[in-house]
């Protein structure tokens, strides 16, 4: 099990390797489709972003809402498909890391080689006990977009899994070669 | 004839506890075919992640909260008994102030935006997606079933040609397993709906989930079609969460209906392993 702390410097998202498993601590921003579809059409502006992303993690997530004097609901990844149409375009502009669930596709791959990015994922269907690891949340840019706003979270020790890593190595493709039968 | 008479008050009340409960408690069936393919599984990480959802599963129980941040559609099933006189008010509306109130006082998230393509949220999780039938008695039976957009996005749907027979129907279910792969959080439920026309086949896969996890269908052949589609798709390799494994899915469940002369009409409703309904009757 390795520890990483946020922000991401390019040279520690190299180093991480295809199923490595990695407990992230510090902050994250989270960030799934309408959001995507903003910080994508600022960036094709050349406008700068609601907040610096540069270096950071987002986690593709809509948590629920926070029951009073919790700190958020359950918040476990979402698809990650969704956002490969935009992601090359936010990996050029400086993220570093991904945080979700499911395949992409070649083009976000590419970019990740290029840029030196990684992508986690998380367990899927697993909010309640994700949700322990969030100890701050607060919505920093598009309030107006509910659960889809982009919120800054603190995390402690928060479980993921390196899935595809800079290199492209891609767990998906390899954890599954390996338990095929053919027949 | 008496009519018994529901209220809409009364509907409303059963979908609010509805939408709480199938959001915060996985039906038994479904947390004991977890246990039971944890310990099928071959692949190490694949064990301790069966290890992880057992565990979510039974905070967010004890815990009152989400057991999945997708709280879903709301999918509700009514059954109302011809005997049955509503009042008080529409039954839509009491469908959806329940549902409602459920996401507003479960802290449930709300997933729906208005229009599919201007995509606006509702802000409170309605409309539900009502399915209404008219069934013999006195009883209204309400199902509610929230259902997550990660495995309901890799569902498909295909007019086959009867020539291509249940070898044909078992092709197309499997490869729709295999393109979802680890999208629709596996391990999965795979509902199968074949024949009636394009929209019965749809919503008879979508019933094929509501049954108990692993129970066959009562025809022999429909029974062994879905005992080979599960092992041919226990053998992708995919595994929980897409990450390979022996189990991809926990369960097929196959609904037949009677079709046309020239038609097989096959819908593929993919269920994620947070395989939640709740019911009532009033």
């Amino acid at each position: 099990m390795l520890r990483i702390n946020t922000p991401l410097r390019e040279e520690d998202a190299r180093k991480l390797k295809m199923g490595d498993k990695v407990l992230i601590t510090g902050t994250i921003f989270t960030g799934r489709d309408a959001a995507h579809k903003r910080i994508f059409e600022a960036l094709q502006r050349g406008e700068e972003l609601p907040v610096n992303l540069r270096g950071e993690i987002i986690y593709y997530v809509g948590p629920c809402p926070a029951k009073p004097g919790e700190v958020i609901g359950s918040a476990g990844p979402t698809t990650s498909g969704r956002m490969d149409p935009y992601t090359p375009a936010t990996l050029k502009y400086g993220l570093k890391g991904m945080i979700g669930k499911g395949l992409r596709d070649q083009g976000v791959v590419e970019a990740m080689k290029k840029y030196g990015a990684v992508y986690f994922v998380a367990v899927g269907g697993a909010g309640a006990l994700l949700a322990e690891r969030i100890k701050k949340a607060e919505v920093v840019a598009y309030p107006d977009l509910g659960t889809e706003a982009i919120h800054r979270l603190e995390v402690e020790d928060f479980p993921v899994i390196v899935a595809i890593d800079a290199e492209g190595n891609d767990l998906y493709a390899e954890g599954r070669k390996k338990y095929q039968k053919v027949g | 004839m008496i009519l018994k008479e529901i209220h809409v008050s009364q509907i409303s009340q059963a979908i609010e506890e509805l939408s709480i409960r199938s959001n915060y408690d996985l039906p038994e069936d479904v947390v004991a075919s977890i246990a039971e393919a944890a310990r099928k599984e071959e692949s190490d990480l694949g064990r301790e992640i069966f290890q992880l959802l057992q565990e979510n599963a039974s905070l967010a129980r004890t815990k009152r909260t989400a057991i999945c941040q997708d709280t879903g559609v709301a999918v509700v099933f009514l059954e109302v008994g011809q005997e049955v006189r509503i009042v008080g008010g529409s039954l839509t509306e009491a469908v959806n102030e329940g549902i409602r109130r459920g996401y507003a006082h479960g802290y449930l998230r709300k997933s729906v935006v208005g229009d599919p393509l201007l995509r606006k949220n509702t802000g409170d999780n309605t409309p539900a997606v009502l399915h209404t039938e008219i069934v013999p008695g006195d009883d209204l039976r309400i199902i509610l079933a929230p259902k997550g957009a990660g495995s309901e996005n890799m569902s498909a749907l295909k007019m086959l040609t009867p020539a291509v027979g249940a070898e044909g129907v078992k092709k197309f279910i499997i490869d729709t397993v295999d393109k979802a792969g680890g999208n629709p959080c596996p391990p999965i439920i795979v509902g199968v709906g074949i024949g009636g026309t394009m929209e019965q086949a749809a919503l008879i896969a979508k019933k094929a989930l509501l049954r108990p996890v692993g129970q066959r269908s009562p025809l022999e052949h429909v029974a062994r079609l879905e005992e080979e589609t599960l092992e041919a798709i226990n053998k992708l390799g995919i595994g929980p969460q897409g990450l390979g494994g022996s189990v991809t899915a926990l369960a097929v469940h196959i609904e037949t209906y009677t079709t046309h002369i020239a038609c097989l009409p096959v819908a593929v409703n993919i269920q994620c392993h947070v395989a939640r309904h709740a019911e009532k009757r009033l």
